[in-house]
């Protein structure tokens, strides 16, 4: 077994606009050791070489404001929230984006300063509309927290009566409000240098400045993906969400439905940061019994699916690898990519449609439970499907859009009807008087009620891969992942692009072509590190790769774009780990070991994985869309 | 678009690139040359142009909607563009102002019916020693009259 | 149809003294790196452009930088209001300025020279590009030029498309790099990070223009033109109510009022010193000087006589930066709409006094904590003549009388 990793990561990129080499080290000069000691405040403390400002005053306990600073993107420097007086230097100075490289003296709360970050502060709230209390920002802004941080008491600069820009509610994922924009570009830099999509930019100039798309159409129009990253890291309210939960609330209202819900991992394992508690915290028992309360008629564990999921996938996997290397098919295409990530499904369509045998066929988690409640468990509980909810309890915006695929129908009805994120759930909760960290946990509901840990670690970047390594090496050799803890190491972590191989030994019978294969696979996550992976492909340097993991967002689900606000590297990290420790403390590790997956291939799905009814319900096809713009 | 002139608009960005580079450093002078061609940069060009330097279309809209010199809607044949800084603007220019819109039945920001001028305004063409001053495509007329002007414009086609 | 009028006003002694094509090419190879930067250290040459940085420091900067590929730039953007001194320098006195160029090439290690030249100038390019041709006929452009061996330079022109805060300098290596013309942040400064991360000097038209000058005369010659930290003359461009109208080239340190009578104005109210984004003089202050030590400008002097209404012409610089920001940073973006704003306020005598307090400490805020030097001088006018025409502007009856445009 080898593991090497590429040293590729998401944060080693360098974007092409000029913030990339804002912030660089001049060699010559790095030679003084490493570290610089400046006077902040009058104190004096010792700090590396290059380190901006911002970052010299947090590790030495000084809090300076910012907007438009966000650690996973690049500097921007244009919010001038941040200005701090340096010594010798006329104008004041963005402190997120000057580097220290000489002994300077900061002053970080100078009367000049204190007034031009009180004017700028109220030079945004004259230009934005809105209001607090009926925003869905409330309580978690960024613009709030500083007007509330400098005592804004008036609007000193007037304030507008009507909103400026018309909202954008053509996408199903992510709704766009200008009118709230404070131009803090960081949707910008998510969309163009993290994510590499490249839907948003800022256009026209001066005053006229405002975000857009290109030549102003509608989102959904363009060629946005539906990560959500850009949300995830507005400040304000003005990127947010599709949010149907009143059409859910009027669902579970009604009398005649039966509103299903499904829950994810990742969603799990941060909701609470939606009430006060810090990252890291799982609760699903107490989701569980907080839903049941809300009023939802069963709650489902999309593991359960996800399980499902490595069937199938895994399955393909080794047909294809069959078709490639017994029958010598020339048309079966390898690698194999993961179909779970809706994101990653739009961004393949748009960028890369010539790649699209590729994907494996299989619908993600989401998907398929939705398939499979409108058919086997409606017949089961004796319910008519039509009175069926489906919702989807997720950490993603662009399940929203997945599930709203014409092609998603495969139960004769809509197979999921609602994709709702994290901070809508919690915000249902809320709303429902109840504070979920007080909940007393319960268990899923029947008939899926348990799920293996491989569905759970779904959630992380890689986790797909692992969960589908535990099954592929078991069923081919009859033997167990040849990993401590069934803990596929290098498949984890938050290297933008991981690769590693596993080889095959003494297989059994029926897998005999498989002897001394060595199954190699990559990880990757954020449409950043797709794209060069898709590049890879390209050149022709993946021809020997079996098997590769793409999510669209950066950390896989637990950084989605319906995970709560803020996000940082830390928190997804957090994430993460509860996810990981969870799972080892489950029983059933294996997704072929999943009694429940057992008990619906027998009774419903009985022609097996990859089988004609699974290939009804639970595969798909994909549609060419490419890059153009009508 | 038709088929035909997208093709053709394909293979004069094609040359372009070739003739400036295949790096986004060449995105201006691109630019420049199809606004040069068609007084704008047609929506199925920026896309042709982002295709080719391998960045977002998006970031080409926001590059022509940047600039005062680029477009991205159709206009005229000739542009005019009068220059509305303080010098000319106390030099007679609300004379040659009114004289052109009259004259053309137009006002600023607007095309004539028969596509033939655009009418513009501009900050200072560093003509201010010669005010009031316009340009007339690529070309500067200063020391203008309202009579002068509007013989200028009869002489557009 | 002859559009546009050639326009030196004054043949001064240092820019518009007699020059030969390549002759300071020439003196530049003779002297070697090190004798052309402490020529212009003891000239002390300052940047025409409007920020006054020594020209020796920079090049010295550019020239210390590792790398082996480096940018020389000609900034001729000019498009602060009021000025036309490059164009004039570009049309009828190319050789020292691509001279200039070559020079800097040679100085500090550069390969390739950009001009940047502003779009409203794009009559004159093809002249331009002839006049490169015509340099590279006669090898004081390409490769071993003038016989120097390995000293291999060219010039392309670079068109801008109508921006003004292009003439920014990282702004123009944005827009170079075919982006918006936004301002960077600074530190690193392009001396080592500029036009495609590559060290890039990029300097005036008249600053380069003045070094091959300095180079044939020397630096000594130079600097005893002028004040004491005023070095050479200045090119000035010219407008507004006088008889002369026109670019003149003028020692540092003359007096305003001396400059006036020069250029025959009668009557004269205000002068508007360094563009939309410079100082208003009121006739009271007529006798300070034009120089750094005093009031510094890039060469626009707009001359305002008292028949002309003082806040009209506020307005119009305010229009002017709502419209030329690039509207990245806040206090620039919204900051100026509101100081436009406040002058609409006063047009319509719906404003109060405190409100007109607050808009200049407004004003102040923007001075200090703008991006770049657009937003950072923007509210100067609105500061200037807020305070030096009060009464006009704010107890009009006591003039009397109405005043135009
Ligand atoms: C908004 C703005 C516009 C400017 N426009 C010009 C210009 O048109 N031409 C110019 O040479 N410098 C201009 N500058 C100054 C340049 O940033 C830069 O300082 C100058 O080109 C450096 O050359 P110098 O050292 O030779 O003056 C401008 C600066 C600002 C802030
Ligand atoms: S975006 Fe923030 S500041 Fe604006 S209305 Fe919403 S909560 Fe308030
Ligand atoms: S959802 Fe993703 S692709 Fe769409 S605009 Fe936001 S960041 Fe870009
Ligand atoms: S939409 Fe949000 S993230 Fe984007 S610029 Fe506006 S405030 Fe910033
Ligand atoms: S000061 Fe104005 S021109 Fe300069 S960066 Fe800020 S918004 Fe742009
Ligand atoms: S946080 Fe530093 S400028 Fe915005």
């Amino acid at each position: 077994m080898e593991a090497s990793m590429s040293d590729k990561s998401s944060t080693s990129r360098s974007p092409l606009s000029q913030k990339g080499h804002t912030i660089q080290k001049q060699e010559d000069l790095n030679t003084i050791g490493g570290s610089i000691s400046v006077e902040i405040n009058e104190k004096k403390v010792s700090v590396p070489f290059g380190t901006t400002i911002l970052e010299a005053c947090k590790i030495n306990q000084i809090h300076v404001p910012t907007l438009c600073h966000h650690e996973d993107l690049c500097v921007a420097g244009v919010c001038r929230v941040c200005v701090v007086e340096v010594e010798g230097i006329r104008t004041l100075q963005a402190a997120c984006a000057f580097p220290i490289t000489s002994p300077i003296k900061i002053k970080t709360s100078t009367p000049t300063v204190r007034k031009a970050r009180k004017n700028i502060i109220d030079l945004l709230l004259s230009e934005h509309y809105g209001e607090c209390y009926s925003c869905i920002r409330n309580q978690n802004c960024e613009l709030q927290k500083l007007a509330e941080e400098y005592g804004v008491d008036k609007y000193t600069f007037g304030h507008v009566t009507k909103p400026k820009y018309e909202t954008d509610k053509s996408s199903l994922s992510v709704i766009r409000d200008m009118s709230k924009c404070v131009l803090c570009k960081r949707c910008v830099r998510t969309c163009i240098d993290l994510q590499e999509v490249g839907v948003l930019e800022a256009v026209h100039r001066g005053d006229q400045t405002h975000i857009s798309t290109f030549m102003d159409k509608p989102l959904a129009d363009v060629i946005c993906i539906n990560c959500g990253q850009c949300i995830n890291r507005c400040p304000t309210a003005a990127l947010h969400a599709n949010d149907p939960s009143d059409e859910i609330w009027s669902a579970i209202d009604d009398p005649k439905k039966h509103v299903v819900i499904q829950t994810a991992p990742s969603p799990r394992a941060a909701i609470g940061e939606e009430f006060g508690l810090g990252a890291g915290h799982s609760m699903t028992g107490q989701l569980n019994t907080a839903l049941k309360r809300i009023g939802f008629d069963a709650v489902f564990d999309t593991n359960f699916t996800a399980d499902l999921t490595i069937l199938e996938e895994g399955t393909e996997l080794l047909l294809r690898l069959k078709s490639a290397l017994v029958d010598k098919d020339p048309n079966v295409r390898l690698p194999q990519f993961t179909s779970c990530s809706p994101g990653w499904v739009k961004y393949i369509e748009h960028f890369y449609p010539q790649y699209l045998d590729h994907m494996s066929s299989a619908k993600s988690p989401q998907q398929m439970f939705g398939a499979i409640i409108k058919t086997f468990y409606a017949k089961q509980a004796g319910i008519d499907p039509a009175d069926v909810v489906s919702v989807a309890l997720m950490p993603c915006a662009a399940k929203k859009f997945e599930c709203n695929r014409p092609e998603m129908n495969s139960s004769g009805f809509k197979d999921v009807d609602y994709g709702l994120t994290t901070r809508e759930m919690a915000k249902m909760i809320k709303e429902a008087g109840i504070y979920l960290p007080e909940m007393p946990e319960t268990t899923f509901d029947s008939p899926f009620g348990e799920a293996s840990g491989a569905g759970l670690i779904f959630g992380a970047t890689g986790g797909v891969m692992e969960a589908a390594l535990r099954t592929v090496y078991e069923l081919v050799t009859g033997r167990e992942v040849p990993f401590k803890n069934l803990n596929i190491e290098p498949c984890r972590g938050f290297e933008g692009i991981k690769q590693a191989s596993v080889k095959l030994e003494n297989v059994r019978e029926e897998w005999k072509f498989l002897e001394g294969v060595e199954v190699k696979f990559i990880v990757a996550h954020g449409t950043a590190n797709a794209k060069l992976v898709m590049e890879m492909l390209k050149r022709g340097e993946l021809n020997d790769v079996h098997f590769i993991e793409i999510m669209a967002c950066p950390g896989g689900c637990i950084g989605g774009g319906g995970q709560p606000i803020p996000t940082s590297e830390e928190i997804r990290t957090k994430r993460a780990q509860a996810i990981y420790s969870e799972e080892e403390r489950l029983t059933v590790r294996k997704s072929h070991e999943n009694p429940y997956v057992k008990m619906l291939y027998e009774k419903f799905l009985t022609d097996g994985p990859c089988g004609k009814l699974s290939h009804k319900l639970l595969h798909t096809h994909y549609v060419k869309r490419g890059k153009y713009i009508a | 678009m038709l088929v035909s002139e997208r093709t053709s608009l394909t293979e004069e960005i094609e040359r372009l690139v070739e003739q400036y580079g295949k790096d986004r450093s060449s995105l201006l002078p691109i630019l420049q040359a199809v606004e040069r061609k068609y007084r704008y940069v047609p929506d199925f060009a920026m896309q042709e142009i982002a295709l080719q330097l391998d960045i977002h279309p998006v970031e080409v809209y926001s590059v022509v909607t940047f600039y005062s010199f680029l477009h991205s809607k159709p206009r005229g044949r000739n542009i005019v563009r009068l220059c509305r800084t303080i010098i000319c603007d106390i030099s007679g220019k609300e004379n040659v102002e009114s004289a052109i819109t009259r004259e053309l039945g137009i006002s600023f920001g607007e095309t004539t019916p028969d596509k033939k001028i655009t009418l513009e305004y501009t900050n200072c063409l560093g003509m201010c020693d010669q005010g009031p001053a316009m340009m007339v495509n690529d070309r500067v007329f200063t020391r203008l009259t309202p009579e002068k002007a509007v013989e200028i414009l009869n002489e557009i086609k | 149809m002859e559009s546009v009028y050639k326009k030196t006003q004054r043949e001064g002694k240092v820019l518009f003294s007699s020059y030969k094509r390549g002759e300071g090419i020439e003196k530049a190879l003779k002297l070697g790196r090190e004798d052309i930067l402490y020529e212009l250290k003891i000239s002390k040459l300052k940047g025409r452009g409007g920020a006054g940085f020594p020209t020796a420091t920079k090049w010295m900067l550019t020239a210390a930088a590792k790398s082996d590929i480096k940018y020389i730039v000609c900034n001729a953007d000019e498009g602060e209001p009021g000025t036309f001194k490059d164009r004039v320098l570009l049309t009828e006195y190319p050789e020292i300025v691509f001279d200039g160029m070559v020079i800097g090439g040679y100085t500090v290690g550069a390969q390739k020279g950009i001009v940047y030249l502003r779009g409203e100038y794009e009559y004159m390019l093809s002249f331009l590009e002839d006049y490169l041709k015509k340099m590279r006929e006669d090898n004081l452009l390409g490769k071993n030029i003038l016989g120097k061996k390995d000293f291999n330079f060219d010039i392309i022109i670079r068109m801008g498309s109508g921006a003004y805060v292009c003439g920014e300098e990282t702004a123009l290596i944005e827009s170079l790099e075919g982006n918006r013309g936004e301002a960077r942040n600074r530190p690193p400064y392009p001396v080592n990070t500029g036009f495609m991360g590559k060290p890039t000097s990029v300097n005036n038209v008249e600053t380069l223009a003045s070094v091959p000058k300095i180079l044939v005369k020397g630096g000594e010659w130079f600097a005893k033109q002028g004040t004491g930290k005023s070095s050479g003359s200045k090119l000035f461009s010219i407008s507004g109510d006088c008889e002369k109208p026109g670019v003149y080239e003028l020692p540092w340190g003359i007096k305003i009022s001396d400059l006036l009578t020069i250029v025959g104005a009668k009557d004269t109210k205000a002068v508007q010193v360094g563009g939309a984004s410079g100082i208003c003089i009121p006739e009271s202050q007529f006798d300070r000087t034009i120089s750094y030590e005093d009031v510094a400008t890039g060469g626009s002097i707009m001359i305002f006589n008292k028949s002309r209404n003082m806040l009209h012409i506020l307005k119009n610089f305010m229009e002017f930066f709502v419209e030329e920001s690039c509207g990245q940073c806040t206090p620039c973006r919204i900051g100026n709409v509101k100081l436009l704003e406040g002058i609409e306020m006063i047009e319509n005598n719906k404003f109060t006094f405190s409100y007109i307090n607050q808009l200049k400490e407004l004003g102040k805020t923007m001075q200090v904590a703008s991006k770049c030097g657009l937003g950072q001088s923007s509210p100067n006018a609105f500061i200037s003549i807020l305070d030096n025409f009060k009464d006009e502007i704010f107890n009009p009856g006591k003039n009397g009388g109405k005043y135009v445009r």
